[in-house]
């Protein structure tokens, strides 16, 4: 991946300081200007391609039927055939699994472009490729790697089943059973809160084989719908409504023992570890609600007049809309940076946490800005802006609420500074 | 027919959604920090030029082979490397720093041509940027090739094509032999989004690069730019209260009487 990053950006990876790099040659103006650290701005070449790409697909083919999405709470065919179509379904999958092989920045670009149109559509693209897809890339055996990437990435949607109606931030104290059988194992429990739950036919369930030895009888499950998943209650929401989050039944359902993902046991360690990673695919996801909404409404503040002026000349909207702006900056470089250690192999968590705590905040403070710079229009349904503000309240809530994002920020914080 | 090369010419232009503003000293549009992509009519000449490939891969008749050109900058290479994405086969960069009028490009896609031996050229109508609707005209004169030019439909014949142009008249379909130039319209076909394998397969796919000077081409330009100026701006409507009213503002004030 990196062969594809320019060489001037190669000491990004060696080179951690830049001072080493240029010493001080007073009245140099080269010494200076010859930083070769760049800017969380810089993309590769293919990642502002892909950018461009998706950006004019949202555009496009989903920007028409966003409104009718959100009020049939239904996800469009054409839209889904649309994601698979411009292999944006198996971002970073390798090729011979007829993945799109790209990098982990790439997928993170991919959800922030298609949350500034639709965040449901960029949340069920985010589940498939930080969740589903990483899961199977990092734990599973080749067989069930070789049965189930190409699906992923070419025509068929997958969800992760963690959450039940007693475990969600406690999600280690899940109930789902799966008990041994041979060759086979027994499913039994209910999963709730599925996202993509409604338009997947591949599950992750995360199921404890050893009630007796607490969390360390979580593992994860594979699961065919054809195995007998029950796809029940389809939760409707306050917002991403194009987003199908249902509740899922499981009686008795035969999963082969090969169908587990990585190790017995192992499960929790793998739900921890993966949403670390998808909390910045969450990040990208607000950062680009809060983006969209910015873009949606900044035209409107230099085309409306009050008492002769343009809205967007008072001082008061101008320091307004110039701290919402530098949030939304700061989001973004929380998330881009937090990216691109992941990307390096640094530690992440932290960085992770936080931006998908912020991003969340800056999110949902964008689009309630918004919609009173709007006035009145901000508040109709008959224009985009107020979806963003129903929209940007499940950034808090989901893939670790924002008290756990505390929480874990401080752990790390705890561990550093006590002795 | 066995194999069908086909050489597509394309510019790197401001882009269309831009909104363009003048330089400070008066003498050109400001084109720095400003975002750029491949001219709108080149990319449905990339379109047209797979779109042929994949129709006679899928009637199993024969191949073809997509080859872009664009002659500029070293910033021509991005609109290359969108051109290898979309699905051309290999692309070839003319590297001028010197500003490149149509007649200069025609001559260096003349030099191209003698060396590719391409069946067609397609170019776009004209560039967004310049409007000159010079440089596929000019080639085919160059060439002494036919021109089938402001492409609405295009069907392959045996070493012919039939083309319907739109015109100021309304609609006219020529047939020409091949080789030939094409240059393409709007109507003519709606361009595909460059999908992200595409963009990972395009990373190795060729492009060759080509100084200007090497093809001992004479590319000086010929027309000097004098001034450029924005439009006036739009003043409000008036109301007139007579017809007399009328003729003397239209007299007196517009000055178009």
């Amino acid at each position: 991946m990196f062969s594809a990053i320019r060489p001037r950006l190669a000491s990004v990876v060696a080179k951690p300081a830049v001072l080493n790099a240029v010493r001080p040659r007073f009245f140099s103006q080269a010494a200076v200007a010859r930083s070769n650290i760049a800017s969380l701005h810089t993309l590769t070449e293919d990642e502002a391609l892909l950018k461009e790409t998706v950006a004019r697909f949202a555009q496009d083919q989903v920007l028409p039927k966003v409104q009718q999405m959100d009020e049939t709470e239904k996800l469009d065919k054409d839209v889904l055939k649309g994601l698979f179509e411009q292999g944006l379904m198996g971002i970073e999958t390798d090729s011979k699994y007829d993945g799109s092989e790209s990098s982990f920045m790439s997928a993170i670009l991919t959800i922030e472009e298609l949350a500034k149109v639709d965040p449901s559509i960029s949340v069920i693209c985010d589940v498939q490729n930080t969740l589903v897809n990483t899961l199977f890339r990092k734990y599973a055996s080749e067989d069930i790697k070789e049965k189930y990437l190409p699906r992923l990435a070419t025509d068929t949607v997958g969800c992760f089943c963690l959450s039940e109606a007693g475990s969600g931030s406690d999600a280690f104290a899940l109930q789902t059973r799966a008990v041994k059988d041979g060759d086979n194992y027994i499913l039994n429990g209910t999963k709730m809160w599925i996202t993509n739950s409604g338009e997947a036919e591949i599950f992750l369930v995360f199921a404890n084989v050893a009630p007796e030895k607490g969390y360390k009888g979580i593992t994860c499950f594979v699961v065919d719908k054809s195995m007998g998943v029950k796809v029940n209650k389809k939760e409707s929401k306050l917002g991403i409504r194009a987003s199908s989050t249902c509740t899922l039944n499981f009686d008795d359902i035969v999963v082969p023992a090969s169908n587990i993902l990585g190790e017995v046991g192992k499960g929790y360690k793998y739900a921890i570890e993966i949403l670390n990673e998808g909390r910045i695919g969450i990040a990208a996801q607000m950062l680009g609600l809060a983006q969209g909404a910015f873009d949606a409404t900044m035209p409107y503040l230099f085309q409306r007049k009050q008492f002769g002026s343009l809205i967007g000349n008072f001082q008061g909207m101008q320091h307004q809309y110039a701290q919402v702006a530098m949030e939304i900056e700061a989001a973004r470089l929380l998330t881009y940076n937090a990216a691109r250690l992941k990307e390096q192999g640094k530690p992440f968590v932290k960085e992770a946490a936080m931006a998908k705590l912020y991003a969340s905040q800056v999110a949902e403070k964008t689009a309630s800005r918004c919609i009173e710079w709007a006035g009145g229009i901000g508040f109709t349904r008959d224009y985009p802006i107020e979806k963003f503000y129903r929209d940007c309240k499940i950034g808090a809530i989901y893939e670790g609420t924002s008290n756990i994002q505390l929480q874990t920020i401080a752990k790390i914080l705890e561990k550093q500074y006590s002795s | 027919m066995s194999n069908l090369r086909i050489l597509v010419a394309t510019k790197r232009v401001v882009d269309y959604a831009v909104k363009i503003r003048v330089n400070a000293a008066g003498s050109a549009v400001e084109t720095a920090n400003v975002k750029h992509s491949m001219n709108p009519f080149d990319e449905i000449g990339t379109e047209q030029a797979i779109q042929i490939k994949e129709a006679l891969a899928k009637a199993k008749t024969g191949t073809a082979e997509v080859i872009v050109v664009s002659c500029g900058p070293a910033k021509s290479q991005e609109t290359l490397r969108t051109a290898l994405a979309m699905g051309a086969d290999r692309a070839i960069h003319v590297e001028s720093d010197v500003e490149l009028q149509p007649l200069a490009v025609a001559k260096l896609l003349k030099a191209v041509v003698e060396k590719e031996k391409p069946d067609m050229v397609i170019l776009g109508k004209q560039a967004i940027d310049d409007d000159s609707n010079q440089t596929g005209q000019m080639l085919a004169g160059l060439l002494s090739w036919p021109q089938a030019t402001f492409a609405s439909k295009v069907e392959l014949g045996d070493k012919s094509m039939t083309v319907t142009r739109e015109v100021d008249g309304g609609v006219e379909t020529i047939k020409t032999p091949l080789p030939a130039i094409l240059t393409t319209d709007l109507r003519l076909n709606v361009p595909r989004y460059a999908s992200l394998p595409n963009i990972m397969k395009a990373k190795k796919k060729p492009l060759e690069k080509i100084v200007a000077s090497s093809l001992g081409v004479d590319i000086k330009p010929r027309l000097e730019t004098l001034k450029i100026a924005e439009p006036a701006k739009r003043q409000g409507g008036k109301l007139v209260e007579s017809v007399d009213d009328l003729v003397d503002k239209l007299k007196n004030e517009a000055k178009v009487l």
